[in-house]
């Protein structure tokens, strides 16, 4: 045990770095995919067809593609067109894109799910999409959207450790790295996968707190 | 100021509406009256833009009704609806209900639109749940909020669907006490309603409809005391007699 203590105080300021790298990667695609997901949402919930198919057809490749696949295409292809990125860049490009369609679809189910006689009566006084959109579908939609929303959130940051395939040196990236050079496997992911429940649990309790409070307010 | 010309309404191969012509004046009450699926619902909501119609014409003020043409936005805050389910936007106290459309819609004064808001709650018997949310409030409440703010967007005429089918009989009367009033107040109203009593003291005329069809039409109290069709006359046996 003492022995484990001394080695975490060791190994500690390196995964400390990674995590930073974690978190940034994760609020970074987060509210790229937040922002891109609505867009996705609202452009299928339009009822224009021109606007609609394409974007499922955009989702529907994304959602099918292994993130690996997706991170290394943007990383490793995209140059070759003339797009050069950061693997930082890569990597929060790759998760954003690939989660804006988890977030966009789950976005939809909650617009869709709103009563169809709030859509009239918002109609029935003379409100146009936008405002519809904006003053009554919306928030209803965001209350109905936030477990689901909120389960999307935490697997969106484990999966940034997918990210250190393509070298970003976040949390797993820097275990990994630590573990090969000093053979402490059990040390070095023990404290890996703590550092992540550090940031898991904590963000499940605030969700959840959120939802209640959300559930109350009428 | 509301005229239907020969509509015509087919939900796939169901023709719910063959050929309703009719004619609202203003503040006239015009009570729809007629079995479930007969299209009524269908017709007083084809007036404004919630349902669309293939053939024939309505017209409000001579402005033809088409649910796809943007025109259908002005027509909605002059023509306003009140809905058999309520439907108040449940994420907002029972004021910002009514203040919505002024205020957003319309466009209008935020002061003035709150003042009047007030009022209209107040003439609706809720000046004390000003701040209450929907959930909060009984299904004739709630309805009541509705009626008010229908009458928030100073509409030329109102469209109530079957406003107390979904209301616990306690209830009905103090709805239809205010739908009485607007009445006096000479308000035009087309109702689709199942209140044969309500029609025969508040109405001005009735129009009955059976198969999507008019099949009599006329003062109140002419068709609700001596119906001349039977059809007219079965349905009223059956509805003031249920047993």
């Amino acid at each position: 045990m003492s022995k484990f203590l001394t080695q975490s105080a060791e190994y500690m300021p390196l995964l400390l770095k990674g995590l930073w790298l974690t978190i940034a990667v994760t609020i970074l695609a987060l509210c790229l995919a937040t922002v891109l997901g609505l867009v996705w949402a609202l452009l299928r919930t339009s009822g224009i067809r021109a606007l609609a198919a394409p974007t499922r057809v955009l989702v529907e490749f994304v959602r099918g593609i292994p993130i690996l696949v997706i991170l290394f295409y943007i990383y490793f292809v995209m140059p070759e067109i003339g797009i050069d990125l950061t693997a930082f860049q890569a990597g929060v490009i790759g998760l954003a894109l690939t989660y804006s369609c988890y977030i966009g679809e789950t976005f939809r189910a909650g617009i869709e799910a709103v009563d169809k006689g709030q859509v009239e009566a918002a109609k029935s006084i003379g409100m146009k999409r936008p405002l519809m959109m904006r003053r009554v579908v919306l928030p209803q939609a965001f209350r109905i959207v936030l477990p689901p929303y909120a389960n999307n959130v935490v697997m969106l940051l484990k999966d940034s450790s997918q990210v250190s395939v393509i070298s970003v040196a976040e949390l797993t990236m820097q275990g990994k790295m630590l573990a090969s050079s000093t053979f402490n496997n059990m040390t070095v992911f023990t404290l890996v996968a703590l550092l992540y429940l550090c940031l898991t649990i904590p963000l499940n309790f605030v969700m959840r707190r959120v939802e209640i409070a959300m559930g109350k307010a009428p | 100021m509301i005229r239907f010309d020969d509509v015509h309404k087919s939900f796939g191969s169901h023709q719910v509406l063959k050929g309703v012509t009719a004619g609202i004046g203003k503040g006239e009450v015009v009570c729809l009256i007629g079995p479930s699926g007969s299209g009524k619902s269908t017709l007083l909501r084809c007036v404004n833009g919630l349902e669309t119609y293939q053939s024939g014409r309505i017209a409000i003020d001579g402005q033809p009704v088409d649910a796809e043409s943007s025109g259908i936005h002005d027509i909605r805050t002059r023509v306003s609806m009140v809905f058999q389910r309520f439907n108040l936007f449940p994420h907002r106290t029972a004021l910002e209900n009514v203040m919505e459309g002024p205020l957003y819609v319309l466009r209008q004064d935020a002061a003035e639109v709150r003042e009047r808001a007030v009022a209209l709650l107040t003439r609706v018997g809720l000046a004390d749940k000003v701040n209450a949310y929907p959930g909060s409030l009984s299904g004739g409440q709630q309805q009541r909020v509705a009626i008010a703010r229908a009458l928030a967007m100073q509409p030329q005429a109102i469209l109530f669907d079957e406003p107390t089918s979904a209301l616990d009989p306690e209830m009905v009367g103090e709805v239809l006490q205010v739908m009485r009033a607007l009445a006096e107040e000479h308000m035009t109203m087309l109702v689709v309603t199942h209140e044969i009593q309500f029609a025969r003291e508040v109405a001005d005329s009735v129009l009955f409809l059976d198969g999507g069809r008019i099949v009599e039409q006329g003062p109140a109290g002419e068709i609700l005391r001596n119906p001349k069709h039977e059809r007219t006359q079965d349905f009223l046996r059956r509805v003031t007699h249920p047993v």
